[in-house]
């Protein structure tokens, strides 16, 4: 394919967008824990970008877009982007700025997932857990896909990242924290968020960022990226209002509710928001909404200590939005509503394929470096905080 | 008169409120304060070497009552904020002269 300027240019913006998404959830997390652990939670993030922004260019793009390997993995012809070079090959883009584009999805997954192991992860620990989540877990996700893996061989629909980036996320945080176990004095002190404004900060910059991370997946600067811009908004906005009114039943109105559900939106029309319309999303958005936040009273009905739900909002979520695609597909595509059932049971196998993989492997990844290495800081490490008994730094004097 | 002045565990908070509220008492001002006892902090032993965490998160509480209240007040603060382990806080006692009520002037001696 000849190399498109226009496409070329807004893939490199999007590609920025995405990236600020990190830090994003970075402060998004930091503010709902407490004091004591705020920069643990936003160095977290950084860490992941860091560390999957080298293990992606040495081998986690070639293990997700490599040669196809049995449906289930890419070979590893383009260890270190060897091979992958600055012309347009398959795509209107070069092909090393498809590779960077992938790259800041891979690195806010594995950012995602940290609300499962919030205030209590020994950081060595989860230097090791994350370089082989991302290379077990995202690899072989991405791979599937979009690399040519079996579910897009199969007709699975993933626009920008559902199963990939969402489920696997969510699902993964569940697996760890039950694996991790309860942070100390769970359900017995408060816990209650230390900053909101800092989360209200990171839930603006997520949204920010999603433009680039739905709307950039079309690799083109065309009309259906601009259709992907505009059901991404719609579907954050409509999850934002349900969310809201949700919590406004049990209590005030929430604005800590008011973002986890735009955010909930976002994760929903995230594997559609290339083949819907705009009605559609609102749809999409709203039950997103209405169904995070009932994911989220169920997990603390249950005990569990997922702290800062992932896996409410982006496990539950992804589910949804795969489901969703679907069933609403219109543009490109077809889905449930428009006849075709197939579209409705493969997104569904498809994504429930995802949950069981992440749920397992990442569980017991996690057992097994927590019984050898360790995942949990000693009971008076998380006593005054990971701040100081990881970083060494207080955020406020 | 007696001021209580009692310095928890933070995340002993809600038991002790909670316990005061049974034994009938609820005025209380509370201060986040920072301080340590005889262990000098928490200090963390890594391969690098050792952080010293010398003064720790607390809260301070303080309640004032008539003197024959004091040992319901201390009783209720003990069964909340006890765990059994360092750090668990100290009670201090301490006479209080008069309080005046700013809304209406009311002044109590006893």
């Amino acid at each position: 394919m000849t190399l498109d300027s226009g496409a070329t240019a807004w893939i490199l913006a999007s590609t920025c967008l995405v990236m600020l998404m990190t830090p994003g959830i970075g402060l998004f997390y930091g503010g709902l824990v407490r004091r004591k652990n705020v920069i643990s939670m936003v160095a977290l993030a950084f860490l992941c970008y860091a560390l999957v922004s080298l293990q992606w260019v040495l081998c986690g793009y070639s293990l997700a877009f490599g040669p196809d390997i049995s449906g289930f993995i890419g070979g590893l012809d383009y260890f270190g982007l060897s091979g992958v070079g600055m012309d347009a090959s398959d795509l209107p883009i070069p092909d090393i700025l498809f590779a960077a584009f992938q790259l800041v999805f891979a690195g806010l997954t594995l950012a995602i997932l940290t609300s499962g192991v919030a205030e209590r992860i020994r950081l060595s620990s989860f230097v090791v857990f994350g370089l082989l989540w991302t290379t077990l877990v995202y690899d072989p996700l991405a791979h599937w896909a979009w690399g040519g893996g079996w579910a897009a061989s199969l007709g699975a629909l993933d626009f920008a990242g559902g199963t990939v980036v969402h489920i696997s996320s969510g699902f993964g945080a569940l697996a760890i924290a039950l694996v991790i176990g309860k942070r100390m004095g769970f359900n017995e002190s408060s816990m209650a968020p230390h900053n909101i404004p800092l989360t209200l900060l990171g839930a603006g910059l997520l949204w920010f960022g999603w433009f680039g991370f739905n709307a950039g997946s079309a690799i083109a600067a065309a009309g259906l990226a601009s259709n992907a811009l505009m059901v991404t908004n719609t579907a954050a906005a409509a999850g934002a209002l349900t969310w809201l009114l949700a919590s406004s039943i049990h209590g005030k109105p929430s604005a800590v509710g008011m973002v986890s559900g735009a955010i909930a939106g976002l994760v929903g029309i995230t594997p559609a928001a290339g083949f819907v319309d705009v009605t559609s999303s609102i749809i999409i958005g709203a039950v997103a909404g209405l169904l995070c936040y009932l994911a989220l009273l169920w997990r603390l009905r249950k005990g569990f200590d997922e702290s800062l739900d992932a896996w409410a909002i982006h496990g539950v979520g992804g589910l949804w939005g795969a489901i969703a695609t679907g069933i609403f597909a219109c543009i490109g595509q077809t889905g449930l509503l428009s006849g075709n059932v197939y579209q409705f049971g493969i997104n569904t196998l498809d994504a429930l394929i995802a949950v069981g993989y992440a749920f397992i492997v990442t569980y017991v990844l996690a057992l097994v470096i927590d019984k050898t290495i360790g995942l949990r800081v000693t009971e008076d490490e998380e006593y005054v905080g990971l701040d100081i008994s990881q970083h060494g730094e207080r955020a406020n004097g | 008169m007696k001021l209580i002045k009692a310095i928890i565990k933070p995340e002993r908070l809600d038991a002790v409120k909670s316990s005061l509220e049974e034994a009938g008492f609820l005025g209380m001002t509370i201060t986040e304060v920072q301080g340590r006892g005889e262990q000098k902090g928490i200090s963390l032993q890594y391969r690098g070497g050792t952080i010293e965490v010398d003064l720790i998160p607390k809260i301070e509480l303080e309640i004032v009552v008539s003197a024959e209240k004091v040992s319901d007040v201390i009783e209720a603060v003990k069964k909340g904020a006890h765990t059994g382990k360092i750090g668990d806080g100290r009670i201090f006692v301490i006479p209080i002269e008069e309080s005046v009520k700013i809304r209406n002037g009311e002044v109590i001696k006893e």
